[in-house]
């Protein structure tokens, strides 16, 4: 089961974790909104320890690209999808 | 004449009694190894030694991965044209649908994402380098660099361009960081002009760099 739905905004966790983490860096910290759930699959940041890793949901999540980077020159139309684990992510707020 | 007199011949001809030296071709093995060699070679003998890969399935392995071409992609992708059901398929489930064209392109899940006139896609792994091999083949260098990696995610215009691939202010640009289970193939437009073309013709004009979102389709005549 799958704590979001598509639609909605999600916030990714503002988290500097030692070791092998797969959410991108200048994700983190930002809100966007859930494109597509995809999965369950491992957890891949267990599966680097040789761990069995836990199933969770893979959100694909779409962010504004002028959102993640305050100095972005391309259109405000543009937008960023990365694929990101459940536990990335907190409900974001209503906007 | 024997071998062992066509040996004597070779070993005459190098004794270099005419006056100048040979110098030695560079050899990989001229540099000493490097900490990821020797862990790699390890890796490999202790797969071996424990009886989990035998003698030859690394090889083997790196022969299928090497047979993979962009040729199957863009095989899907004119298909995609020529048959809207077909490309519905592919919008579901991109795996299935290459099996329909008796392609194996391995169980990793791989993504269709389709462009229009109002939204161009492009792809990119910032984490490490994942990429559909089973469609498109080994991934060109430049998709691995840490300049295309860091680049194309916080200014995508601009790297398109350098590309030669102008993408106009109204219509979106969606980068694709493709960082964990998924893997992506950008379906690009089927250019204008090419309604005559079969589909083994429209499958020539899609190359891999429109697949990837880099480029857009052309069609013959530019």
């Amino acid at each position: 089961m799958s704590r979001f739905k598509k639609g909605d905004t999600v916030h990714v966790r503002t988290d500097y974790p030692q070791g092998h983490a797969r959410a991108p860096y200048f994700t983190r910290g930002h809100q966007g909104h859930i494109e597509q759930i995809t999965g369950p699959y491992p957890n891949a940041e267990e599966l680097a320890y040789g761990r069995r890793g836990a199933q969770e949901p893979l959100y694909r999540v779409r962010f504004r690209q002028q959102a993640l980077w305050p100095s972005y020159q391309g259109s405000p139309h543009d937008t960023l999808v990365a694929d990101l684990y459940e536990h990335w992510l907190n409900p974001g707020d209503r906007s | 004449m024997s071998h062992e007199d066509s040996h004597k011949d070779h070993a005459k001809e190098h004794q270099h009694s005419h006056g100048h030296p040979h110098p030695q071709q560079p050899d990989s093995e001229d540099e000493p190894y490097s900490h990821e060699q020797v862990m790699a070679t390890a890796l490999e003998e202790l797969l071996s030694d424990k009886g989990l890969i035998a003698a030859g399935d690394m090889s083997s392995a790196l022969d299928y991965w090497a047979s993979k071409t962009p040729a199957d992609g863009a095989r899907l992708v004119a298909r995609c044209w020529t048959d809207p059901a077909f490309a519905q398929r592919v919008g579901e489930n991109v795996n299935a649908a290459a099996a329909e064209l008796d392609m194996d392109i391995g169980t990793t899940p791989v993504v269709a994402i389709t462009n229009t006139p109002d939204l161009h896609n492009v792809l990119v792994c910032t984490l490490c380098s994942c990429y559909p091999i089973g469609l498109l083949g080994e991934s060109p260098g430049w998709y691995k660099s840490r300049a295309y990696r860091s680049r194309v995610v916080s200014e995508p215009r601009v790297v398109l361009a350098e590309f030669g691939t102008q993408i106009s202010d109204e219509t979106e640009v969606r980068v694709h960081d493709s960082t964990a289970d998924l893997r992506y193939i950008v379906i690009p437009m089927r250019p204008e002009g090419t309604e005559e073309l079969s589909e083994g013709e429209l499958a020539e004009i899609v190359t891999r760099d429109c697949m990837i979102g880099t480029a857009l389709a052309k069609g013959l005549e530019e």
